[in-house]
């Protein structure tokens, strides 16, 4: 067992893991923060992508251990503290982004993290951007527009102005 | 609907954002491996590694003394717990159905099949004791190859199926002979509609709690058909069917590899009642990848018959399907689910169809996006080029020729099937117009002309489809064991909110929003004010589901059926509370008027309230304001469009670029545009998938060598363009909502547009087919087969 302190979501933990436990199943199991999720065993999914010092990674591919010492935030950990929705996450809403919603998390996370390397992202810059992010349901057409939508809304109040302006 | 106020803005046509999506976006929601019970053990499958091996010994004895393990066993020990998993399709009197018990016990049959169970406190304890697991077993000779399988001397999957052969079938139309006996021109070719992996993006997951003092069972299953794994795991494990409340939380896709009856449903159930305690299990990708069902798998050998001006007299199809090493659910019935559709919009005299299924070595097949008509609207638009080929006609000239002109419905197919409504003509026309279509005809010619290495490519599918399965009268006719209807509850609460309560089971497809929707219309409240409750056998107990793009077109239908008894008993209730018949009132956005009094009123929200306190009610009348109602449609409902695909193929690397993709979809009547347009979206992805990128691989030995998605070619964000797509619309006149359905016509349509496109690029190099997936080296394998004979 390897002690490990790690912030989730602004929470700090102390706990005792395995080595061989990845992070993302230690945030499932004894974080509790089931809104990020497995999708593969090949990390080529995505679905389970958070942020590690306001880096994208896909916890399935860190160990838990290497999380020491770190800030996590997940899907969880978006909204502001009044439960406005983080502008990204708007964004999908209004996009129609998400089907069944179990990429979501990840896509979001990634998106997220491809904005503050790129904040003005091409159609094509968004679309190689979320390269490792898998999703089945939506054809990532939407995907893509909600990205370039947040990324021109920039802060929550401009996404929240700019509510009708996506074509349906 | 006519219950809207002069002026008032439906619903239906809104482009609603979805009420679903705030627990998904923010991580609150409730995947099946999310729950977590105390005193929950978790369950590992020791899977076989060998595709065909008789079991010689599978010992679990020092598994079940690992630490942390409170059970293993074998197939062996738990045979007399349950029988078979069923087949719910008989699909032809000579049809073989083997026994297939959740673990096996005499032989495996496939890679993945599952001979033993662990159960531990934890996932990693489960898996770690998997290890000692004593499986011994003798390799026997794998059946991988349909047609060596049916050749005399071949090893047998199961020993008393003779020559592997699951069923035959054979349907006639017309007098084919005769028609090919008059035709100028014939065109033979052989298809293989590739075998696909459906990845829904959520693994498939199991929880079973019991009720020990009881003897009840909580199964929570990520499936898109909790009512049928309810009524199936009672039968399996010999449970009461009132005893088993099936929960279907959050679902994370479908596409048809969740409308099944899962061996691991049937061994958490057994594993809980044996153990007392709640079990999880929860499949990895790799497990997915060879536990879950597989989709098409089809031989597809085709001959049309036509006149030199491109009349088309007549299409023989003999299918051979390969059923891998199973029959799940519905297995037998996919290939034929599109016996109906291979005539496609066109009108001809005769039309022969056989089908042979086969068994395999390999993971079963089942219902996989579209079911059966992908794999027929594949060979039909794939033929019809062939023919305009070979007639030197534009193809989509021939296709004008032979379709069903708009004026000319309904009309009564070759295959005795009746299409209400529809307009080929429109729906083309635009997507010409939105591709640009006679303009890179032209730009077309000068690259062959000049004989640009990059060559354009232009593919067109007009495609139609069935939807809204279906019929109960048809279902029991063709040998299905369930009916088709569907149901639904609609209950006005005391307070003025309304519950809508549906039989069907969403899984992405955004039900909550598009059925409050319906409800709102219907009965005149706010969008706001309805919630519609779905997937629980304890709270929708009467329901059939959600598949084959029938939730719409009949659970929809059942909402609309439902309102329209909830209006009709408020009225009676304010006829009684306005002291005038009710024949004197209108209704109108939710309101209550005595005609000509348009003081006297009263709210459909007010009475909701009255009749919950019933203090005074007409004679008779039962309080509360809700009713049920199940609907069984008469037939189906006939969705089409055109699709354009336009890509370039490298011809010195054989890579293929897709570069626009038009697709212009009559679902008729539009219900919510922004979730119809995201259907598409993903629908076209995958049939753009098969076409381009996927395809489940097997070794000579059985193993299955795509067996991760690092090897199966999900496509990414990169891999695809943005689409255009827009509508037509000519309502289906079978339903009062006008609607058709759209689930599954994205990949209907867009796999033959596409390599229709691939083709054409190379049409002129004497290409006439490239085997799915259109990868690099297919393509540059048909242009090296083509070399020598140009056109």
């Amino acid at each position: 067992m390897a002690r490990i302190s790690v912030s989730v979501d602004g929470i700090r933990h102390e706990d005792d893991v395995e080595p061989r436990v990845l992070l993302v199943h230690y945030l499932r199991d004894r974080a509790g923060k089931v809104g990020t999720v497995v999708g593969c065993d090949t990390t080529n999914c995505g679905a389970c992508t958070v942020l590690m010092d306001g880096m994208s990674v896909k916890s399935c591919s860190v160990l838990a251990v290497q999380a020491d010492g770190c800030e996590i935030t997940t899907v969880e950990g978006l909204a502001g503290d009044d439960g406005a929705l983080h502008p990204m996450q708007q964004a999908f809403h209004e996009c129609h982004a998400l089907q069944c919603g179990f990429c979501t998390p990840g896509m979001i996370m990634a998106a997220i993290d491809l904005l503050s390397n790129n904040p003005d992202p091409s159609e094509q810059e968004i679309r190689e951007g979320l390269e490792g992010n898998l999703c089945r349901c939506t054809g990532y057409q939407n995907i893509v527009r909600a990205v370039a939508q947040a990324a021109k809304a920039g802060t929550p109040d401009a996404a929240a102005a700019s509510r009708e302006e996506v074509p349906a | 609907m006519t219950t809207l106020a002069e002026g008032a803005v439906p619903e239906v046509g809104q482009a609603r954002r979805r009420s679903e999506d705030a627990h998904l976006l923010t991580g609150q929601t409730r995947w099946t491996d999310n729950i977590t019970l105390p005193g929950m053990l978790h369950l590992a499958v020791l899977r076989s590694p060998v595709a065909h091996a008789r079991i010689t010994r599978v010992d679990v004895t020092e598994a079940g003394s690992r630490p942390g393990v409170a059970g293993a066993f074998s197939g062996a020990d738990l045979a007399d717990d349950w029988g078979s998993l069923p087949t719910a399709w008989t699909v032809s009197e000579d049809m073989k159905s083997p026994p297939h018990l959740p673990l096996a016990t005499d032989k495996v049959r496939f890679v993945g099949d599952g001979v033993a169970v662990v159960a531990a406190t934890s996932r990693e304890a489960a898996v770690d004791a998997l290890e000692a697991v004593q499986f011994d077993f003798e390799v026997l000779d794998p059946v991988l190859d349909m047609e060596a399988a049916m050749t005399d001397g071949s090893p047998l999957v199961h020993d008393d199926v003779p020559a592997n052969r699951c069923f035959t079938f054979s349907e006639s139309h017309g007098d084919y002979a005769a028609a090919r006996g008059r035709a100028e021109v014939v065109v033979n070719r052989r298809y293989l509609n590739q075998r696909l992996i459906p990845n829904a993006m959520e693994p498939r997951s199991v929880v079973v709690e019991p009720h020990r003092a009881t003897e009840e069972y909580t199964i929570w299953s990520s499936t898109q058909v909790p009512h049928f794994v309810q009524i199936f795991m009672a039968l399996v494990a010999g449970i009461p069917q009132q005893s088993i409340r099936v929960i279907a939380p959050d679902v994370g896709g479908g596409f048809g590899s969740k409308l099944d009856v899962y061996a691991e449903e049937a061994i958490g159930l057994v594993l809980a009642k044996k153990l007392g305690v709640p079990v999880k299990w929860t499949e990895t990708r790799s497990e997915n990848y060879q536990a879950t069902i597989h989709g098409r798998d089809l031989i597809q050998d085709v001959e049309i018959a036509a006149m030199r001006d491109g009349t088309v007299l007549g299409l023989k199809v003999d299918l051979t399907a390969a059923m891998g090493a199973y029959l799940q659910l519905l297995t037998p019935s996919i290939p034929l689910l599109g016996r109906y559709m291979y005539p496609g919009i066109y009108k001809f005299e005769a039309h022969d169809l056989t089908c042979t299924g086969v068994f395999t070595n390999k993971t079963p097949t089942d219902a996989y996006r579209g079911a059966g008509r992908p794999e027929a609207t594949y060979v039909i638009e794939r033929i019809m080029d062939e023919l305009a080929a070979e007639l030197s006609m534009d193809p989509i000239e021939l296709r004008r020729k032979s379709w069903i002109a708009h004026d000319e419905f309904p009309y009564t197919t070759v295959c005795g099937l009746e299409y209400d409504s529809g307009n080929y003509e429109a729906a083309t026309d635009r997507a010409m117009e939105l591709l640009g279509y006679d303009g890179l005809r032209r730009e077309q010619q000068e690259r062959r002309d000049r004989d640009d290495p990059v060559q354009i490519g232009i593919g067109v599918s007009t495609y139609t489809e069935m939807c809204g399965l279906a019929p109960s009268r048809w279902l029991g006719k063709t040998g299905y064991v369930a009916g088709g209807w569907e149901a639904a509850t609609v209950r006005v609460l005391p307070l003025g909110k309304v519950e809508v309560v549906t039989g069907t089971s969403p899984h992405g497809q955004g039900h909550q929003t598009t059925f409050a929707q319906i409800a709102a219309d219907a009965l005149g409240v706010a969008f706001d004010d309805v919630i519609v409750v779905h997937g629980d056998t304890r709270t929708a107990p009467l329901g059939l589901d959600t598949y084959g793009s029938r939730s719409l077109a009949v659970g929809g239908m059942a909402i609309v059926k439902a309102s329209g008894k909830v209006v009709e008993k408020a009225r009676a209730l304010a006829a009684h509370q306005l002291e005038c018949d009710p024949s004197d009132l209108e209704f109108s956005a939710g309101t209550f008027t005595v005609r000509g009094s348009p003081e006297s009123s009263k709210t459909i929200q007010e009475l909701a309230f009255a009749s919950f306190t019933a203090h005074s009610l007409p004679d008779g009348a039962d309080p509360v304001l809700t009713a049920d109602a199940i609907v069984d449609p008469e037939t189906f409902s006939f969705p089409h469009g055109t699709h354009l695909a336009h890509v370039e193929v490298d011809t010195e690397t054989g890579a293929v670029a897709l570069k626009q993709y038009v697709a212009v979809d009559d679902v008729g009547k539009v219900v919510n545009p922004l979730v119809v347009e995201g259907q598409v979206h993903g629908g076209v992805t995958q049939g753009i998938a098969q076409a381009l990128f996927e395809g489940a691989v097997y070794d000579a030995e059985g193993n299955l060598v795509t067996g991760t998605m690092v090897d199966y070619l999900v496509p990414s964000a990169a891999d695809l363009p943005s689409f255009t797509t827009d509508r037509t619309e000519t309502p289906s006149t079978t339903n009062p909502l006008g609607v058709k359905g759209v689930g599954e016509a994205g990949t209907i349509a867009s796999t033959p547009a596409v390599v229709n496109a691939v083709v054409d690029a190379l049409r002129p190099r004497g290409v006439n087919d490239v085997e799915m997936p259109c990868t690099p080296l297919h393509v540059w394998q048909a242009m090296e087969a083509a070399k020598g004979e140009p056109r």
